[in-house]
């Protein structure tokens, strides 16, 4: 095999980002102290430039196995590692705040090698290309959720987080293992090839061994219980990460394996993850009513939010061609109005939440007043996840409900629409406190820095134009599942 | 190509509550007047289109029309017809005087105008929507911004509660709705979420009687329909005055607007076979509502209650089908709109000075502040539906459409229904007529003698505008009541003539 340069075109984001790691290493020991918070703005503006830069590299219609069938380069993973790029320049951003996470460059260089994981899970085709990439994201993210070696609590979640992947990342592994046993080969489409159309038990054992693996990436219930500790212990803007970038990825992962491994089974696992997307939802928007503190309040509202993608997902396995695309497109199109918005959420969580020095809900109490823009940040943050235009989350429940009205699961659509009027219920309590109750130092006054009020604008701008201007992201969202049909 | 006027509209007070936002937040008095030029300036607009509007021609006009998102059929498309060209003006009425008499509002003005101004632009939005999707988009952008304006800027007592009930019901009723409006768009087969395509989509019977309660209800929640009604005298009373204003005058003519829009007129035989016993319930609502109303102390939850009874008679107009009844209903989306805003600023401004609403410790008031009194009995004479009030041209005709009502499947005639209903008339006039002798006239009572005083000149402009036009509409019918006639005629079309 001779190396062309046009092989690297499907790989040029993952290559600008291994650079940029390195670039930022580079100057982390160059640097004084004192200067090395500003490697945040050389990620963000890194990682700005790769997505300008990769856009050099845009697939072509349809999806093409590259370097011998390892990734595929397609419309669908070069969507998603704009989002991972997006997500982690969004985080550099908003780690700047945090003197003891940017005090060492090697913070901002573990962020991008995850996101360098991600990228590859979006376009991994092949198992153990896959399992490589689970591994290049978890790694850095056990590293980053532990990042406050002299915090019990960051310890902790660090800690519990690297103990739950490995466990159901070994799981997963054991399911990969299966289905190399029962095909004799790595490469996913090759797989569903030799699978028998009919479904037999091993089959299914084999299925559900590395949903697991899914489930646990993207939180879904019964493997969330790690979320809620390892949000409210890691840096708030890891905490960020963990439930955008990472949940997307695993997301991205989930679609691609389920259409290219088992379109034949689809009477098998739409069950299942339609039943996991009752329960998530589910349990995920009725404990979040009962937190005091607001990072598990947002780490139960993501769980809650994977539910309603899994909609989305459970409509990909409709026998009808138009209402399996559907389901796909919005799958897509939450996942970036979700990005955004709860990177937004989390960034205002971060900004006031390292100044309050709480995370209780009480600390927010009157935040209004103090900060005005910073409350009506938070409110179109918010509003968005309660689903109300004109932001991203509104037309992003639509989509997903019309997707599973249109695959006929309209039950599934109304357990839906029941959760997330229990989602209104919380989001409104919060913002509640936020313009309502008196504060008890409403003179202190709330500086937010320049780094945060770039990152917080981009994103409520997003929420906005997403919410409003949704026709060019629907379109990519399209154009990225037509990639995988 | 045309002036947008209506896309103007809709987003004119989106802007100014941006533009609001911009000014620092102790400028207060700069805010209240640029308030009032946005909220003259939408006025203003919403006169030029009821005016312009060419009742000759009928049908819906000023259309304006964009691609969305094409791949789905959602379009931007806008127009009035001759039943949302009043509530246009309605709401432009109530945007300008419910910021006269927001003047005294110390706390975060600002923000107060900003939210006020959002929820109008979803008011807009919702009364000019062509397409399926937009309404939806619209209808959902004006509740939320009521939970924060009750939350923040209501009576403190009940405001959280309140708040939190109205705006669950509202989304719960509004999503229940999105889902028959889904498995609408997805059952036509035309792809495309524009009303005017979807109402000769020709859904089947079945189809349409399985999925008329899920839009219909969804929508008439917001309308105060029995029994879902309750979220609508709380919400009212702990809502500041211009929020009850907006709120009873405008957002509950939003739910029964879009009913009627989606419910009924997309879903024509699904109307036909449900609406029978859903006159029942609306029967109820009229004079349960009524009856309640009399035996509140609380002044505010005596309107409150009124709306809920009022607004009945728009559902029962709708449910009769007829051209008489519909006719009224109308009518008296813009009736009691404007006559309901009069009486939460009556409401408001006696609070105000004396800082109860217990109507047994009032009294007199007529003697400091006899414009509001006078303002008030004006109200009062409408919500009786005295001839030479806009009441009487409003429910008149309903009644006479209830009694003429075609027999269905299920009652043979309704004449027996209408008059029930028409006993809600004597209840409405008895608390009325209690409410005024025991708070306007009669002595003041010792503690508020010296305390209590006469209204500022906005308040009584905001006073006077509003009883003047229920009058002019009362004297001289013709300006409204061939418009309404038109949007009918629309509705009744659909309905297969009759």
């Amino acid at each position: 095999m001779t190396l062309t340069a046009s092989m690297f075109l499907p790989i040029l984001p993952e290559i600008l980002l291994l650079l940029l790691a390195e670039l930022v290493l580079v100057l982390d020991v160059s640097l004084p102290k004192a200067q090395r918070r500003n490697l945040g703005w050389v990620t963000a503006a890194g990682a700005g430039l790769i997505i300008l830069i990769s856009l050099a590299a845009m697939p072509g219609p349809g999806s093409s196995p590259e370097w011998g069938g390892m990734i595929r380069h397609d419309w669908m993973s070069f969507t998603f590692k704009m989002l991972f790029i997006f997500g982690a320049g969004i985080t550099a951003l908003f780690a700047m705040d945090y003197k003891r996470l940017v005090e060492r460059g090697d913070f901002f260089a573990l962020l991008l090698i995850s996101t360098v994981g991600m990228a590859f899970m979006a376009s991994a085709a092949d198992l153990i290309m896959l399992y490589l990439a689970i591994e290049t994201t978890s790694i850095p993210l056990y590293v980053l959720a532990g990042f406050f070696t002299d915090d019990k609590k960051s310890s902790e979640a660090g800690f519990k987080y690297l103990l739950f992947g490995a466990m159901t990342s070994a799981i997963m592994l054991y399911g990969f293992s299966l289905l190399y046993g029962f095909s004799g080969t790595t490469d996913l489409a090759m797989i569903a090839q030799s699978l028998t159309a009919e479904m037999s038990v091993p089959m299914i054992g084999s299925l559900l061994l590395v949903l697991v693996g899914f489930g646990f990436k993207v939180s879904a219930v019964p493997f969330h219980f790690w979320a809620p500790d390892v949000y409210e212990g890691s840096p708030t803007p890891v905490a960020g990460f963990l439930s955008t970038a990472s949940k997307a990825a695993g997301f991205a992962v989930l679609v691609r394996f389920m259409l290219t491994v088992f379109p034949q089974m689809t009477e098998a696992w739409a069950p299942i993850l339609a039943s996991l997307a009752v329960a998530t939802m589910t349990l995920g928007n009725l404990v979040a009513l009962a937190q005091k503190n607001i990072k598990r309040l947002l780490a139960y509202s993501s769980i809650a939010h994977a539910g309603y993608v899994l909609i989305g997902v459970v409509a990909m396995a409709s026998p009808d061609p138009e209402a399996a695309q559907l389901g796909v497109t919005s799958t897509i199109f939450y996942l970036v109005a979700y990005l955004v918005t709860n990177l937004a959420a989390f960034g205002i969580i971060a900004a006031f939440g390292r100044q309050a020095g709480s995370d209780d809900y009480t600390a927010y109490y009157g935040m209004s007043r103090r900060s005005p823009y910073l409350a009506l940040a938070m409110m179109v943050a918010f509003l968005s996840l309660a689903g109300m235009p004109p932001f991203g989350g509104f037309v992003g429940k639509v989509f997903l409900f019309a997707a599973a009205i249109k695959a006929n699961l309209i039950w599934l659509a109304v357990v839906g629409v029941l959760n997330s009027i229990v989602g209104l219920y919380y989001y409104l309590t919060i913002l509640k406190y936020v313009f309502l109750y008196p504060s008890a130092n409403p003179e202190e006054p709330l500086p937010i820095n320049a780094s945060n009020r770039l990152a917080l604008i981009v994103l409520t701008v997003g929420i906005v134009v997403i919410g409003v201007i949704f026709g060019p992201w629907f379109g990519l969202a399209a154009t990225a599942a037509a990639a995988i049909f | 190509m045309q002036f947008p006027i209506l896309s103007f509209i809709v987003f004119m007070p989106a802007v100014a509550g941006m533009l609001l936002l911009l000014i620092p937040a102790d400028r207060k008095t700069e805010i209240r007047m640029a308030a009032l030029a946005a909220g003259a300036f939408a006025l203003i607009l919403s006169i030029w289109v009821y005016f312009s509007y060419d009742v000759a021609a009928a049908g819906y006009q000023f259309i304006e029309r964009y691609d969305w998102l094409p791949a789905l059929g959602i379009s931007y498309h806008v127009g009035v017809d001759g039943l949302s060209t009043p509530l246009v003006l309605l709401t432009g009425v109530v945007m300008f005087t419910g910021v006269l008499i927001s003047w005294g509002i110390d706390d975060r003005p600002r923000e107060f105008f900003a939210f006020l101004f959002i929820l109008a632009t979803g008011v807009f939005g919702v009364f000019v929507a062509l397409d399926l999707f937009m309404l939806f988009f619209f209808y959902e952008i004006a509740v939320f911004p009521m939970y924060l304006l009750i939350a923040i800027w209501g009576w403190k007592v009940t405001r959280e509660y309140a708040a939190m009930k109205l705006t669950l019901y509202l989304f719960i009723g509004s999503v229940v709705a999105l889902v028959g409006a889904l498995a609408m768009y997805f059952t036509s087969g035309l792809g495309t979420f524009d009303m005017l395509a979807l109402e000769n989509a020709g859904f089947s019977p079945e189809f349409q009687r399985l999925w008329f309660p899920f839009v219909f209800f969804g929508f008439a929640v917001l309308g105060g329909i029995f029994p879902f009604h309750n979220w609508s005298p709380d919400g009212h009373v702990a809502a500041p005055t211009a929020v009850s204003m907006f709120h009873a005058g405008v957002l509950m003519k939003l739910g029964a607007f879009a009913a009627l829009r989606v419910g009924i007129m997309l879903l024509p035989e699904g109307a036909k076979f449900h609406m029978p016993w859903i006159i029942l319930l609306t029967l109820v609502n009229v004079v349960y509502g009524a009856f309640i109303a009399s035996v509140q102390s609380d002044f505010k939850y005596v309107i409150g209650f009124s709306s809920v009874s009022h607004m009945g008679l728009v559902s029962m107009g709708f449910a009769t089908l007829n051209k008489e009844g519909m006719l009224g209903a109308g009518i008296q989306m813009f009736s009691h709109g404007v006559m309901t805003a009069l009486f939460f600023a009556v409401v408001g401004m006696v609070y105000d000075q004396a800082h109860t609403r217990e109507i047994p410790k009032l009294g007199g008031f007529r003697k400091v502040m006899p414009l509001v009194a006078l303002a008030f009995i004006v109200g009062g004479l409408v919500s009786m539906g005295m001839p030479g009030f806009s009441g009487f041209i409003a429910e008149f005709p309903i009644f006479v459409g209830l009694w003429n009502a075609v027999p269905s499947h299920l009652f043979a005639n309704y004449a027996w229904i209408a008059i029930l209903a028409v006993l809600s008339i004597v209840i409405t006039a008895s608390y009325i007529i209690r409410i005024i002798s025991k708070v306007f006239f009669g002595e003041i009572p010792e503690e508020f003698a010296g305390h209590v005083h006469d209204v500022n000149v906005l308040d009584k402009v905001a006073l006077v505008f509003l009883s003047a036009i229920l009058i002019i509409i009362g004297v001289y019918p013709d300006i409204m009541v061939p418009m309404v006639e038109q949007g009918v005629n629309n509705v009744l079309r659909l309905l297969g003539g009759a």
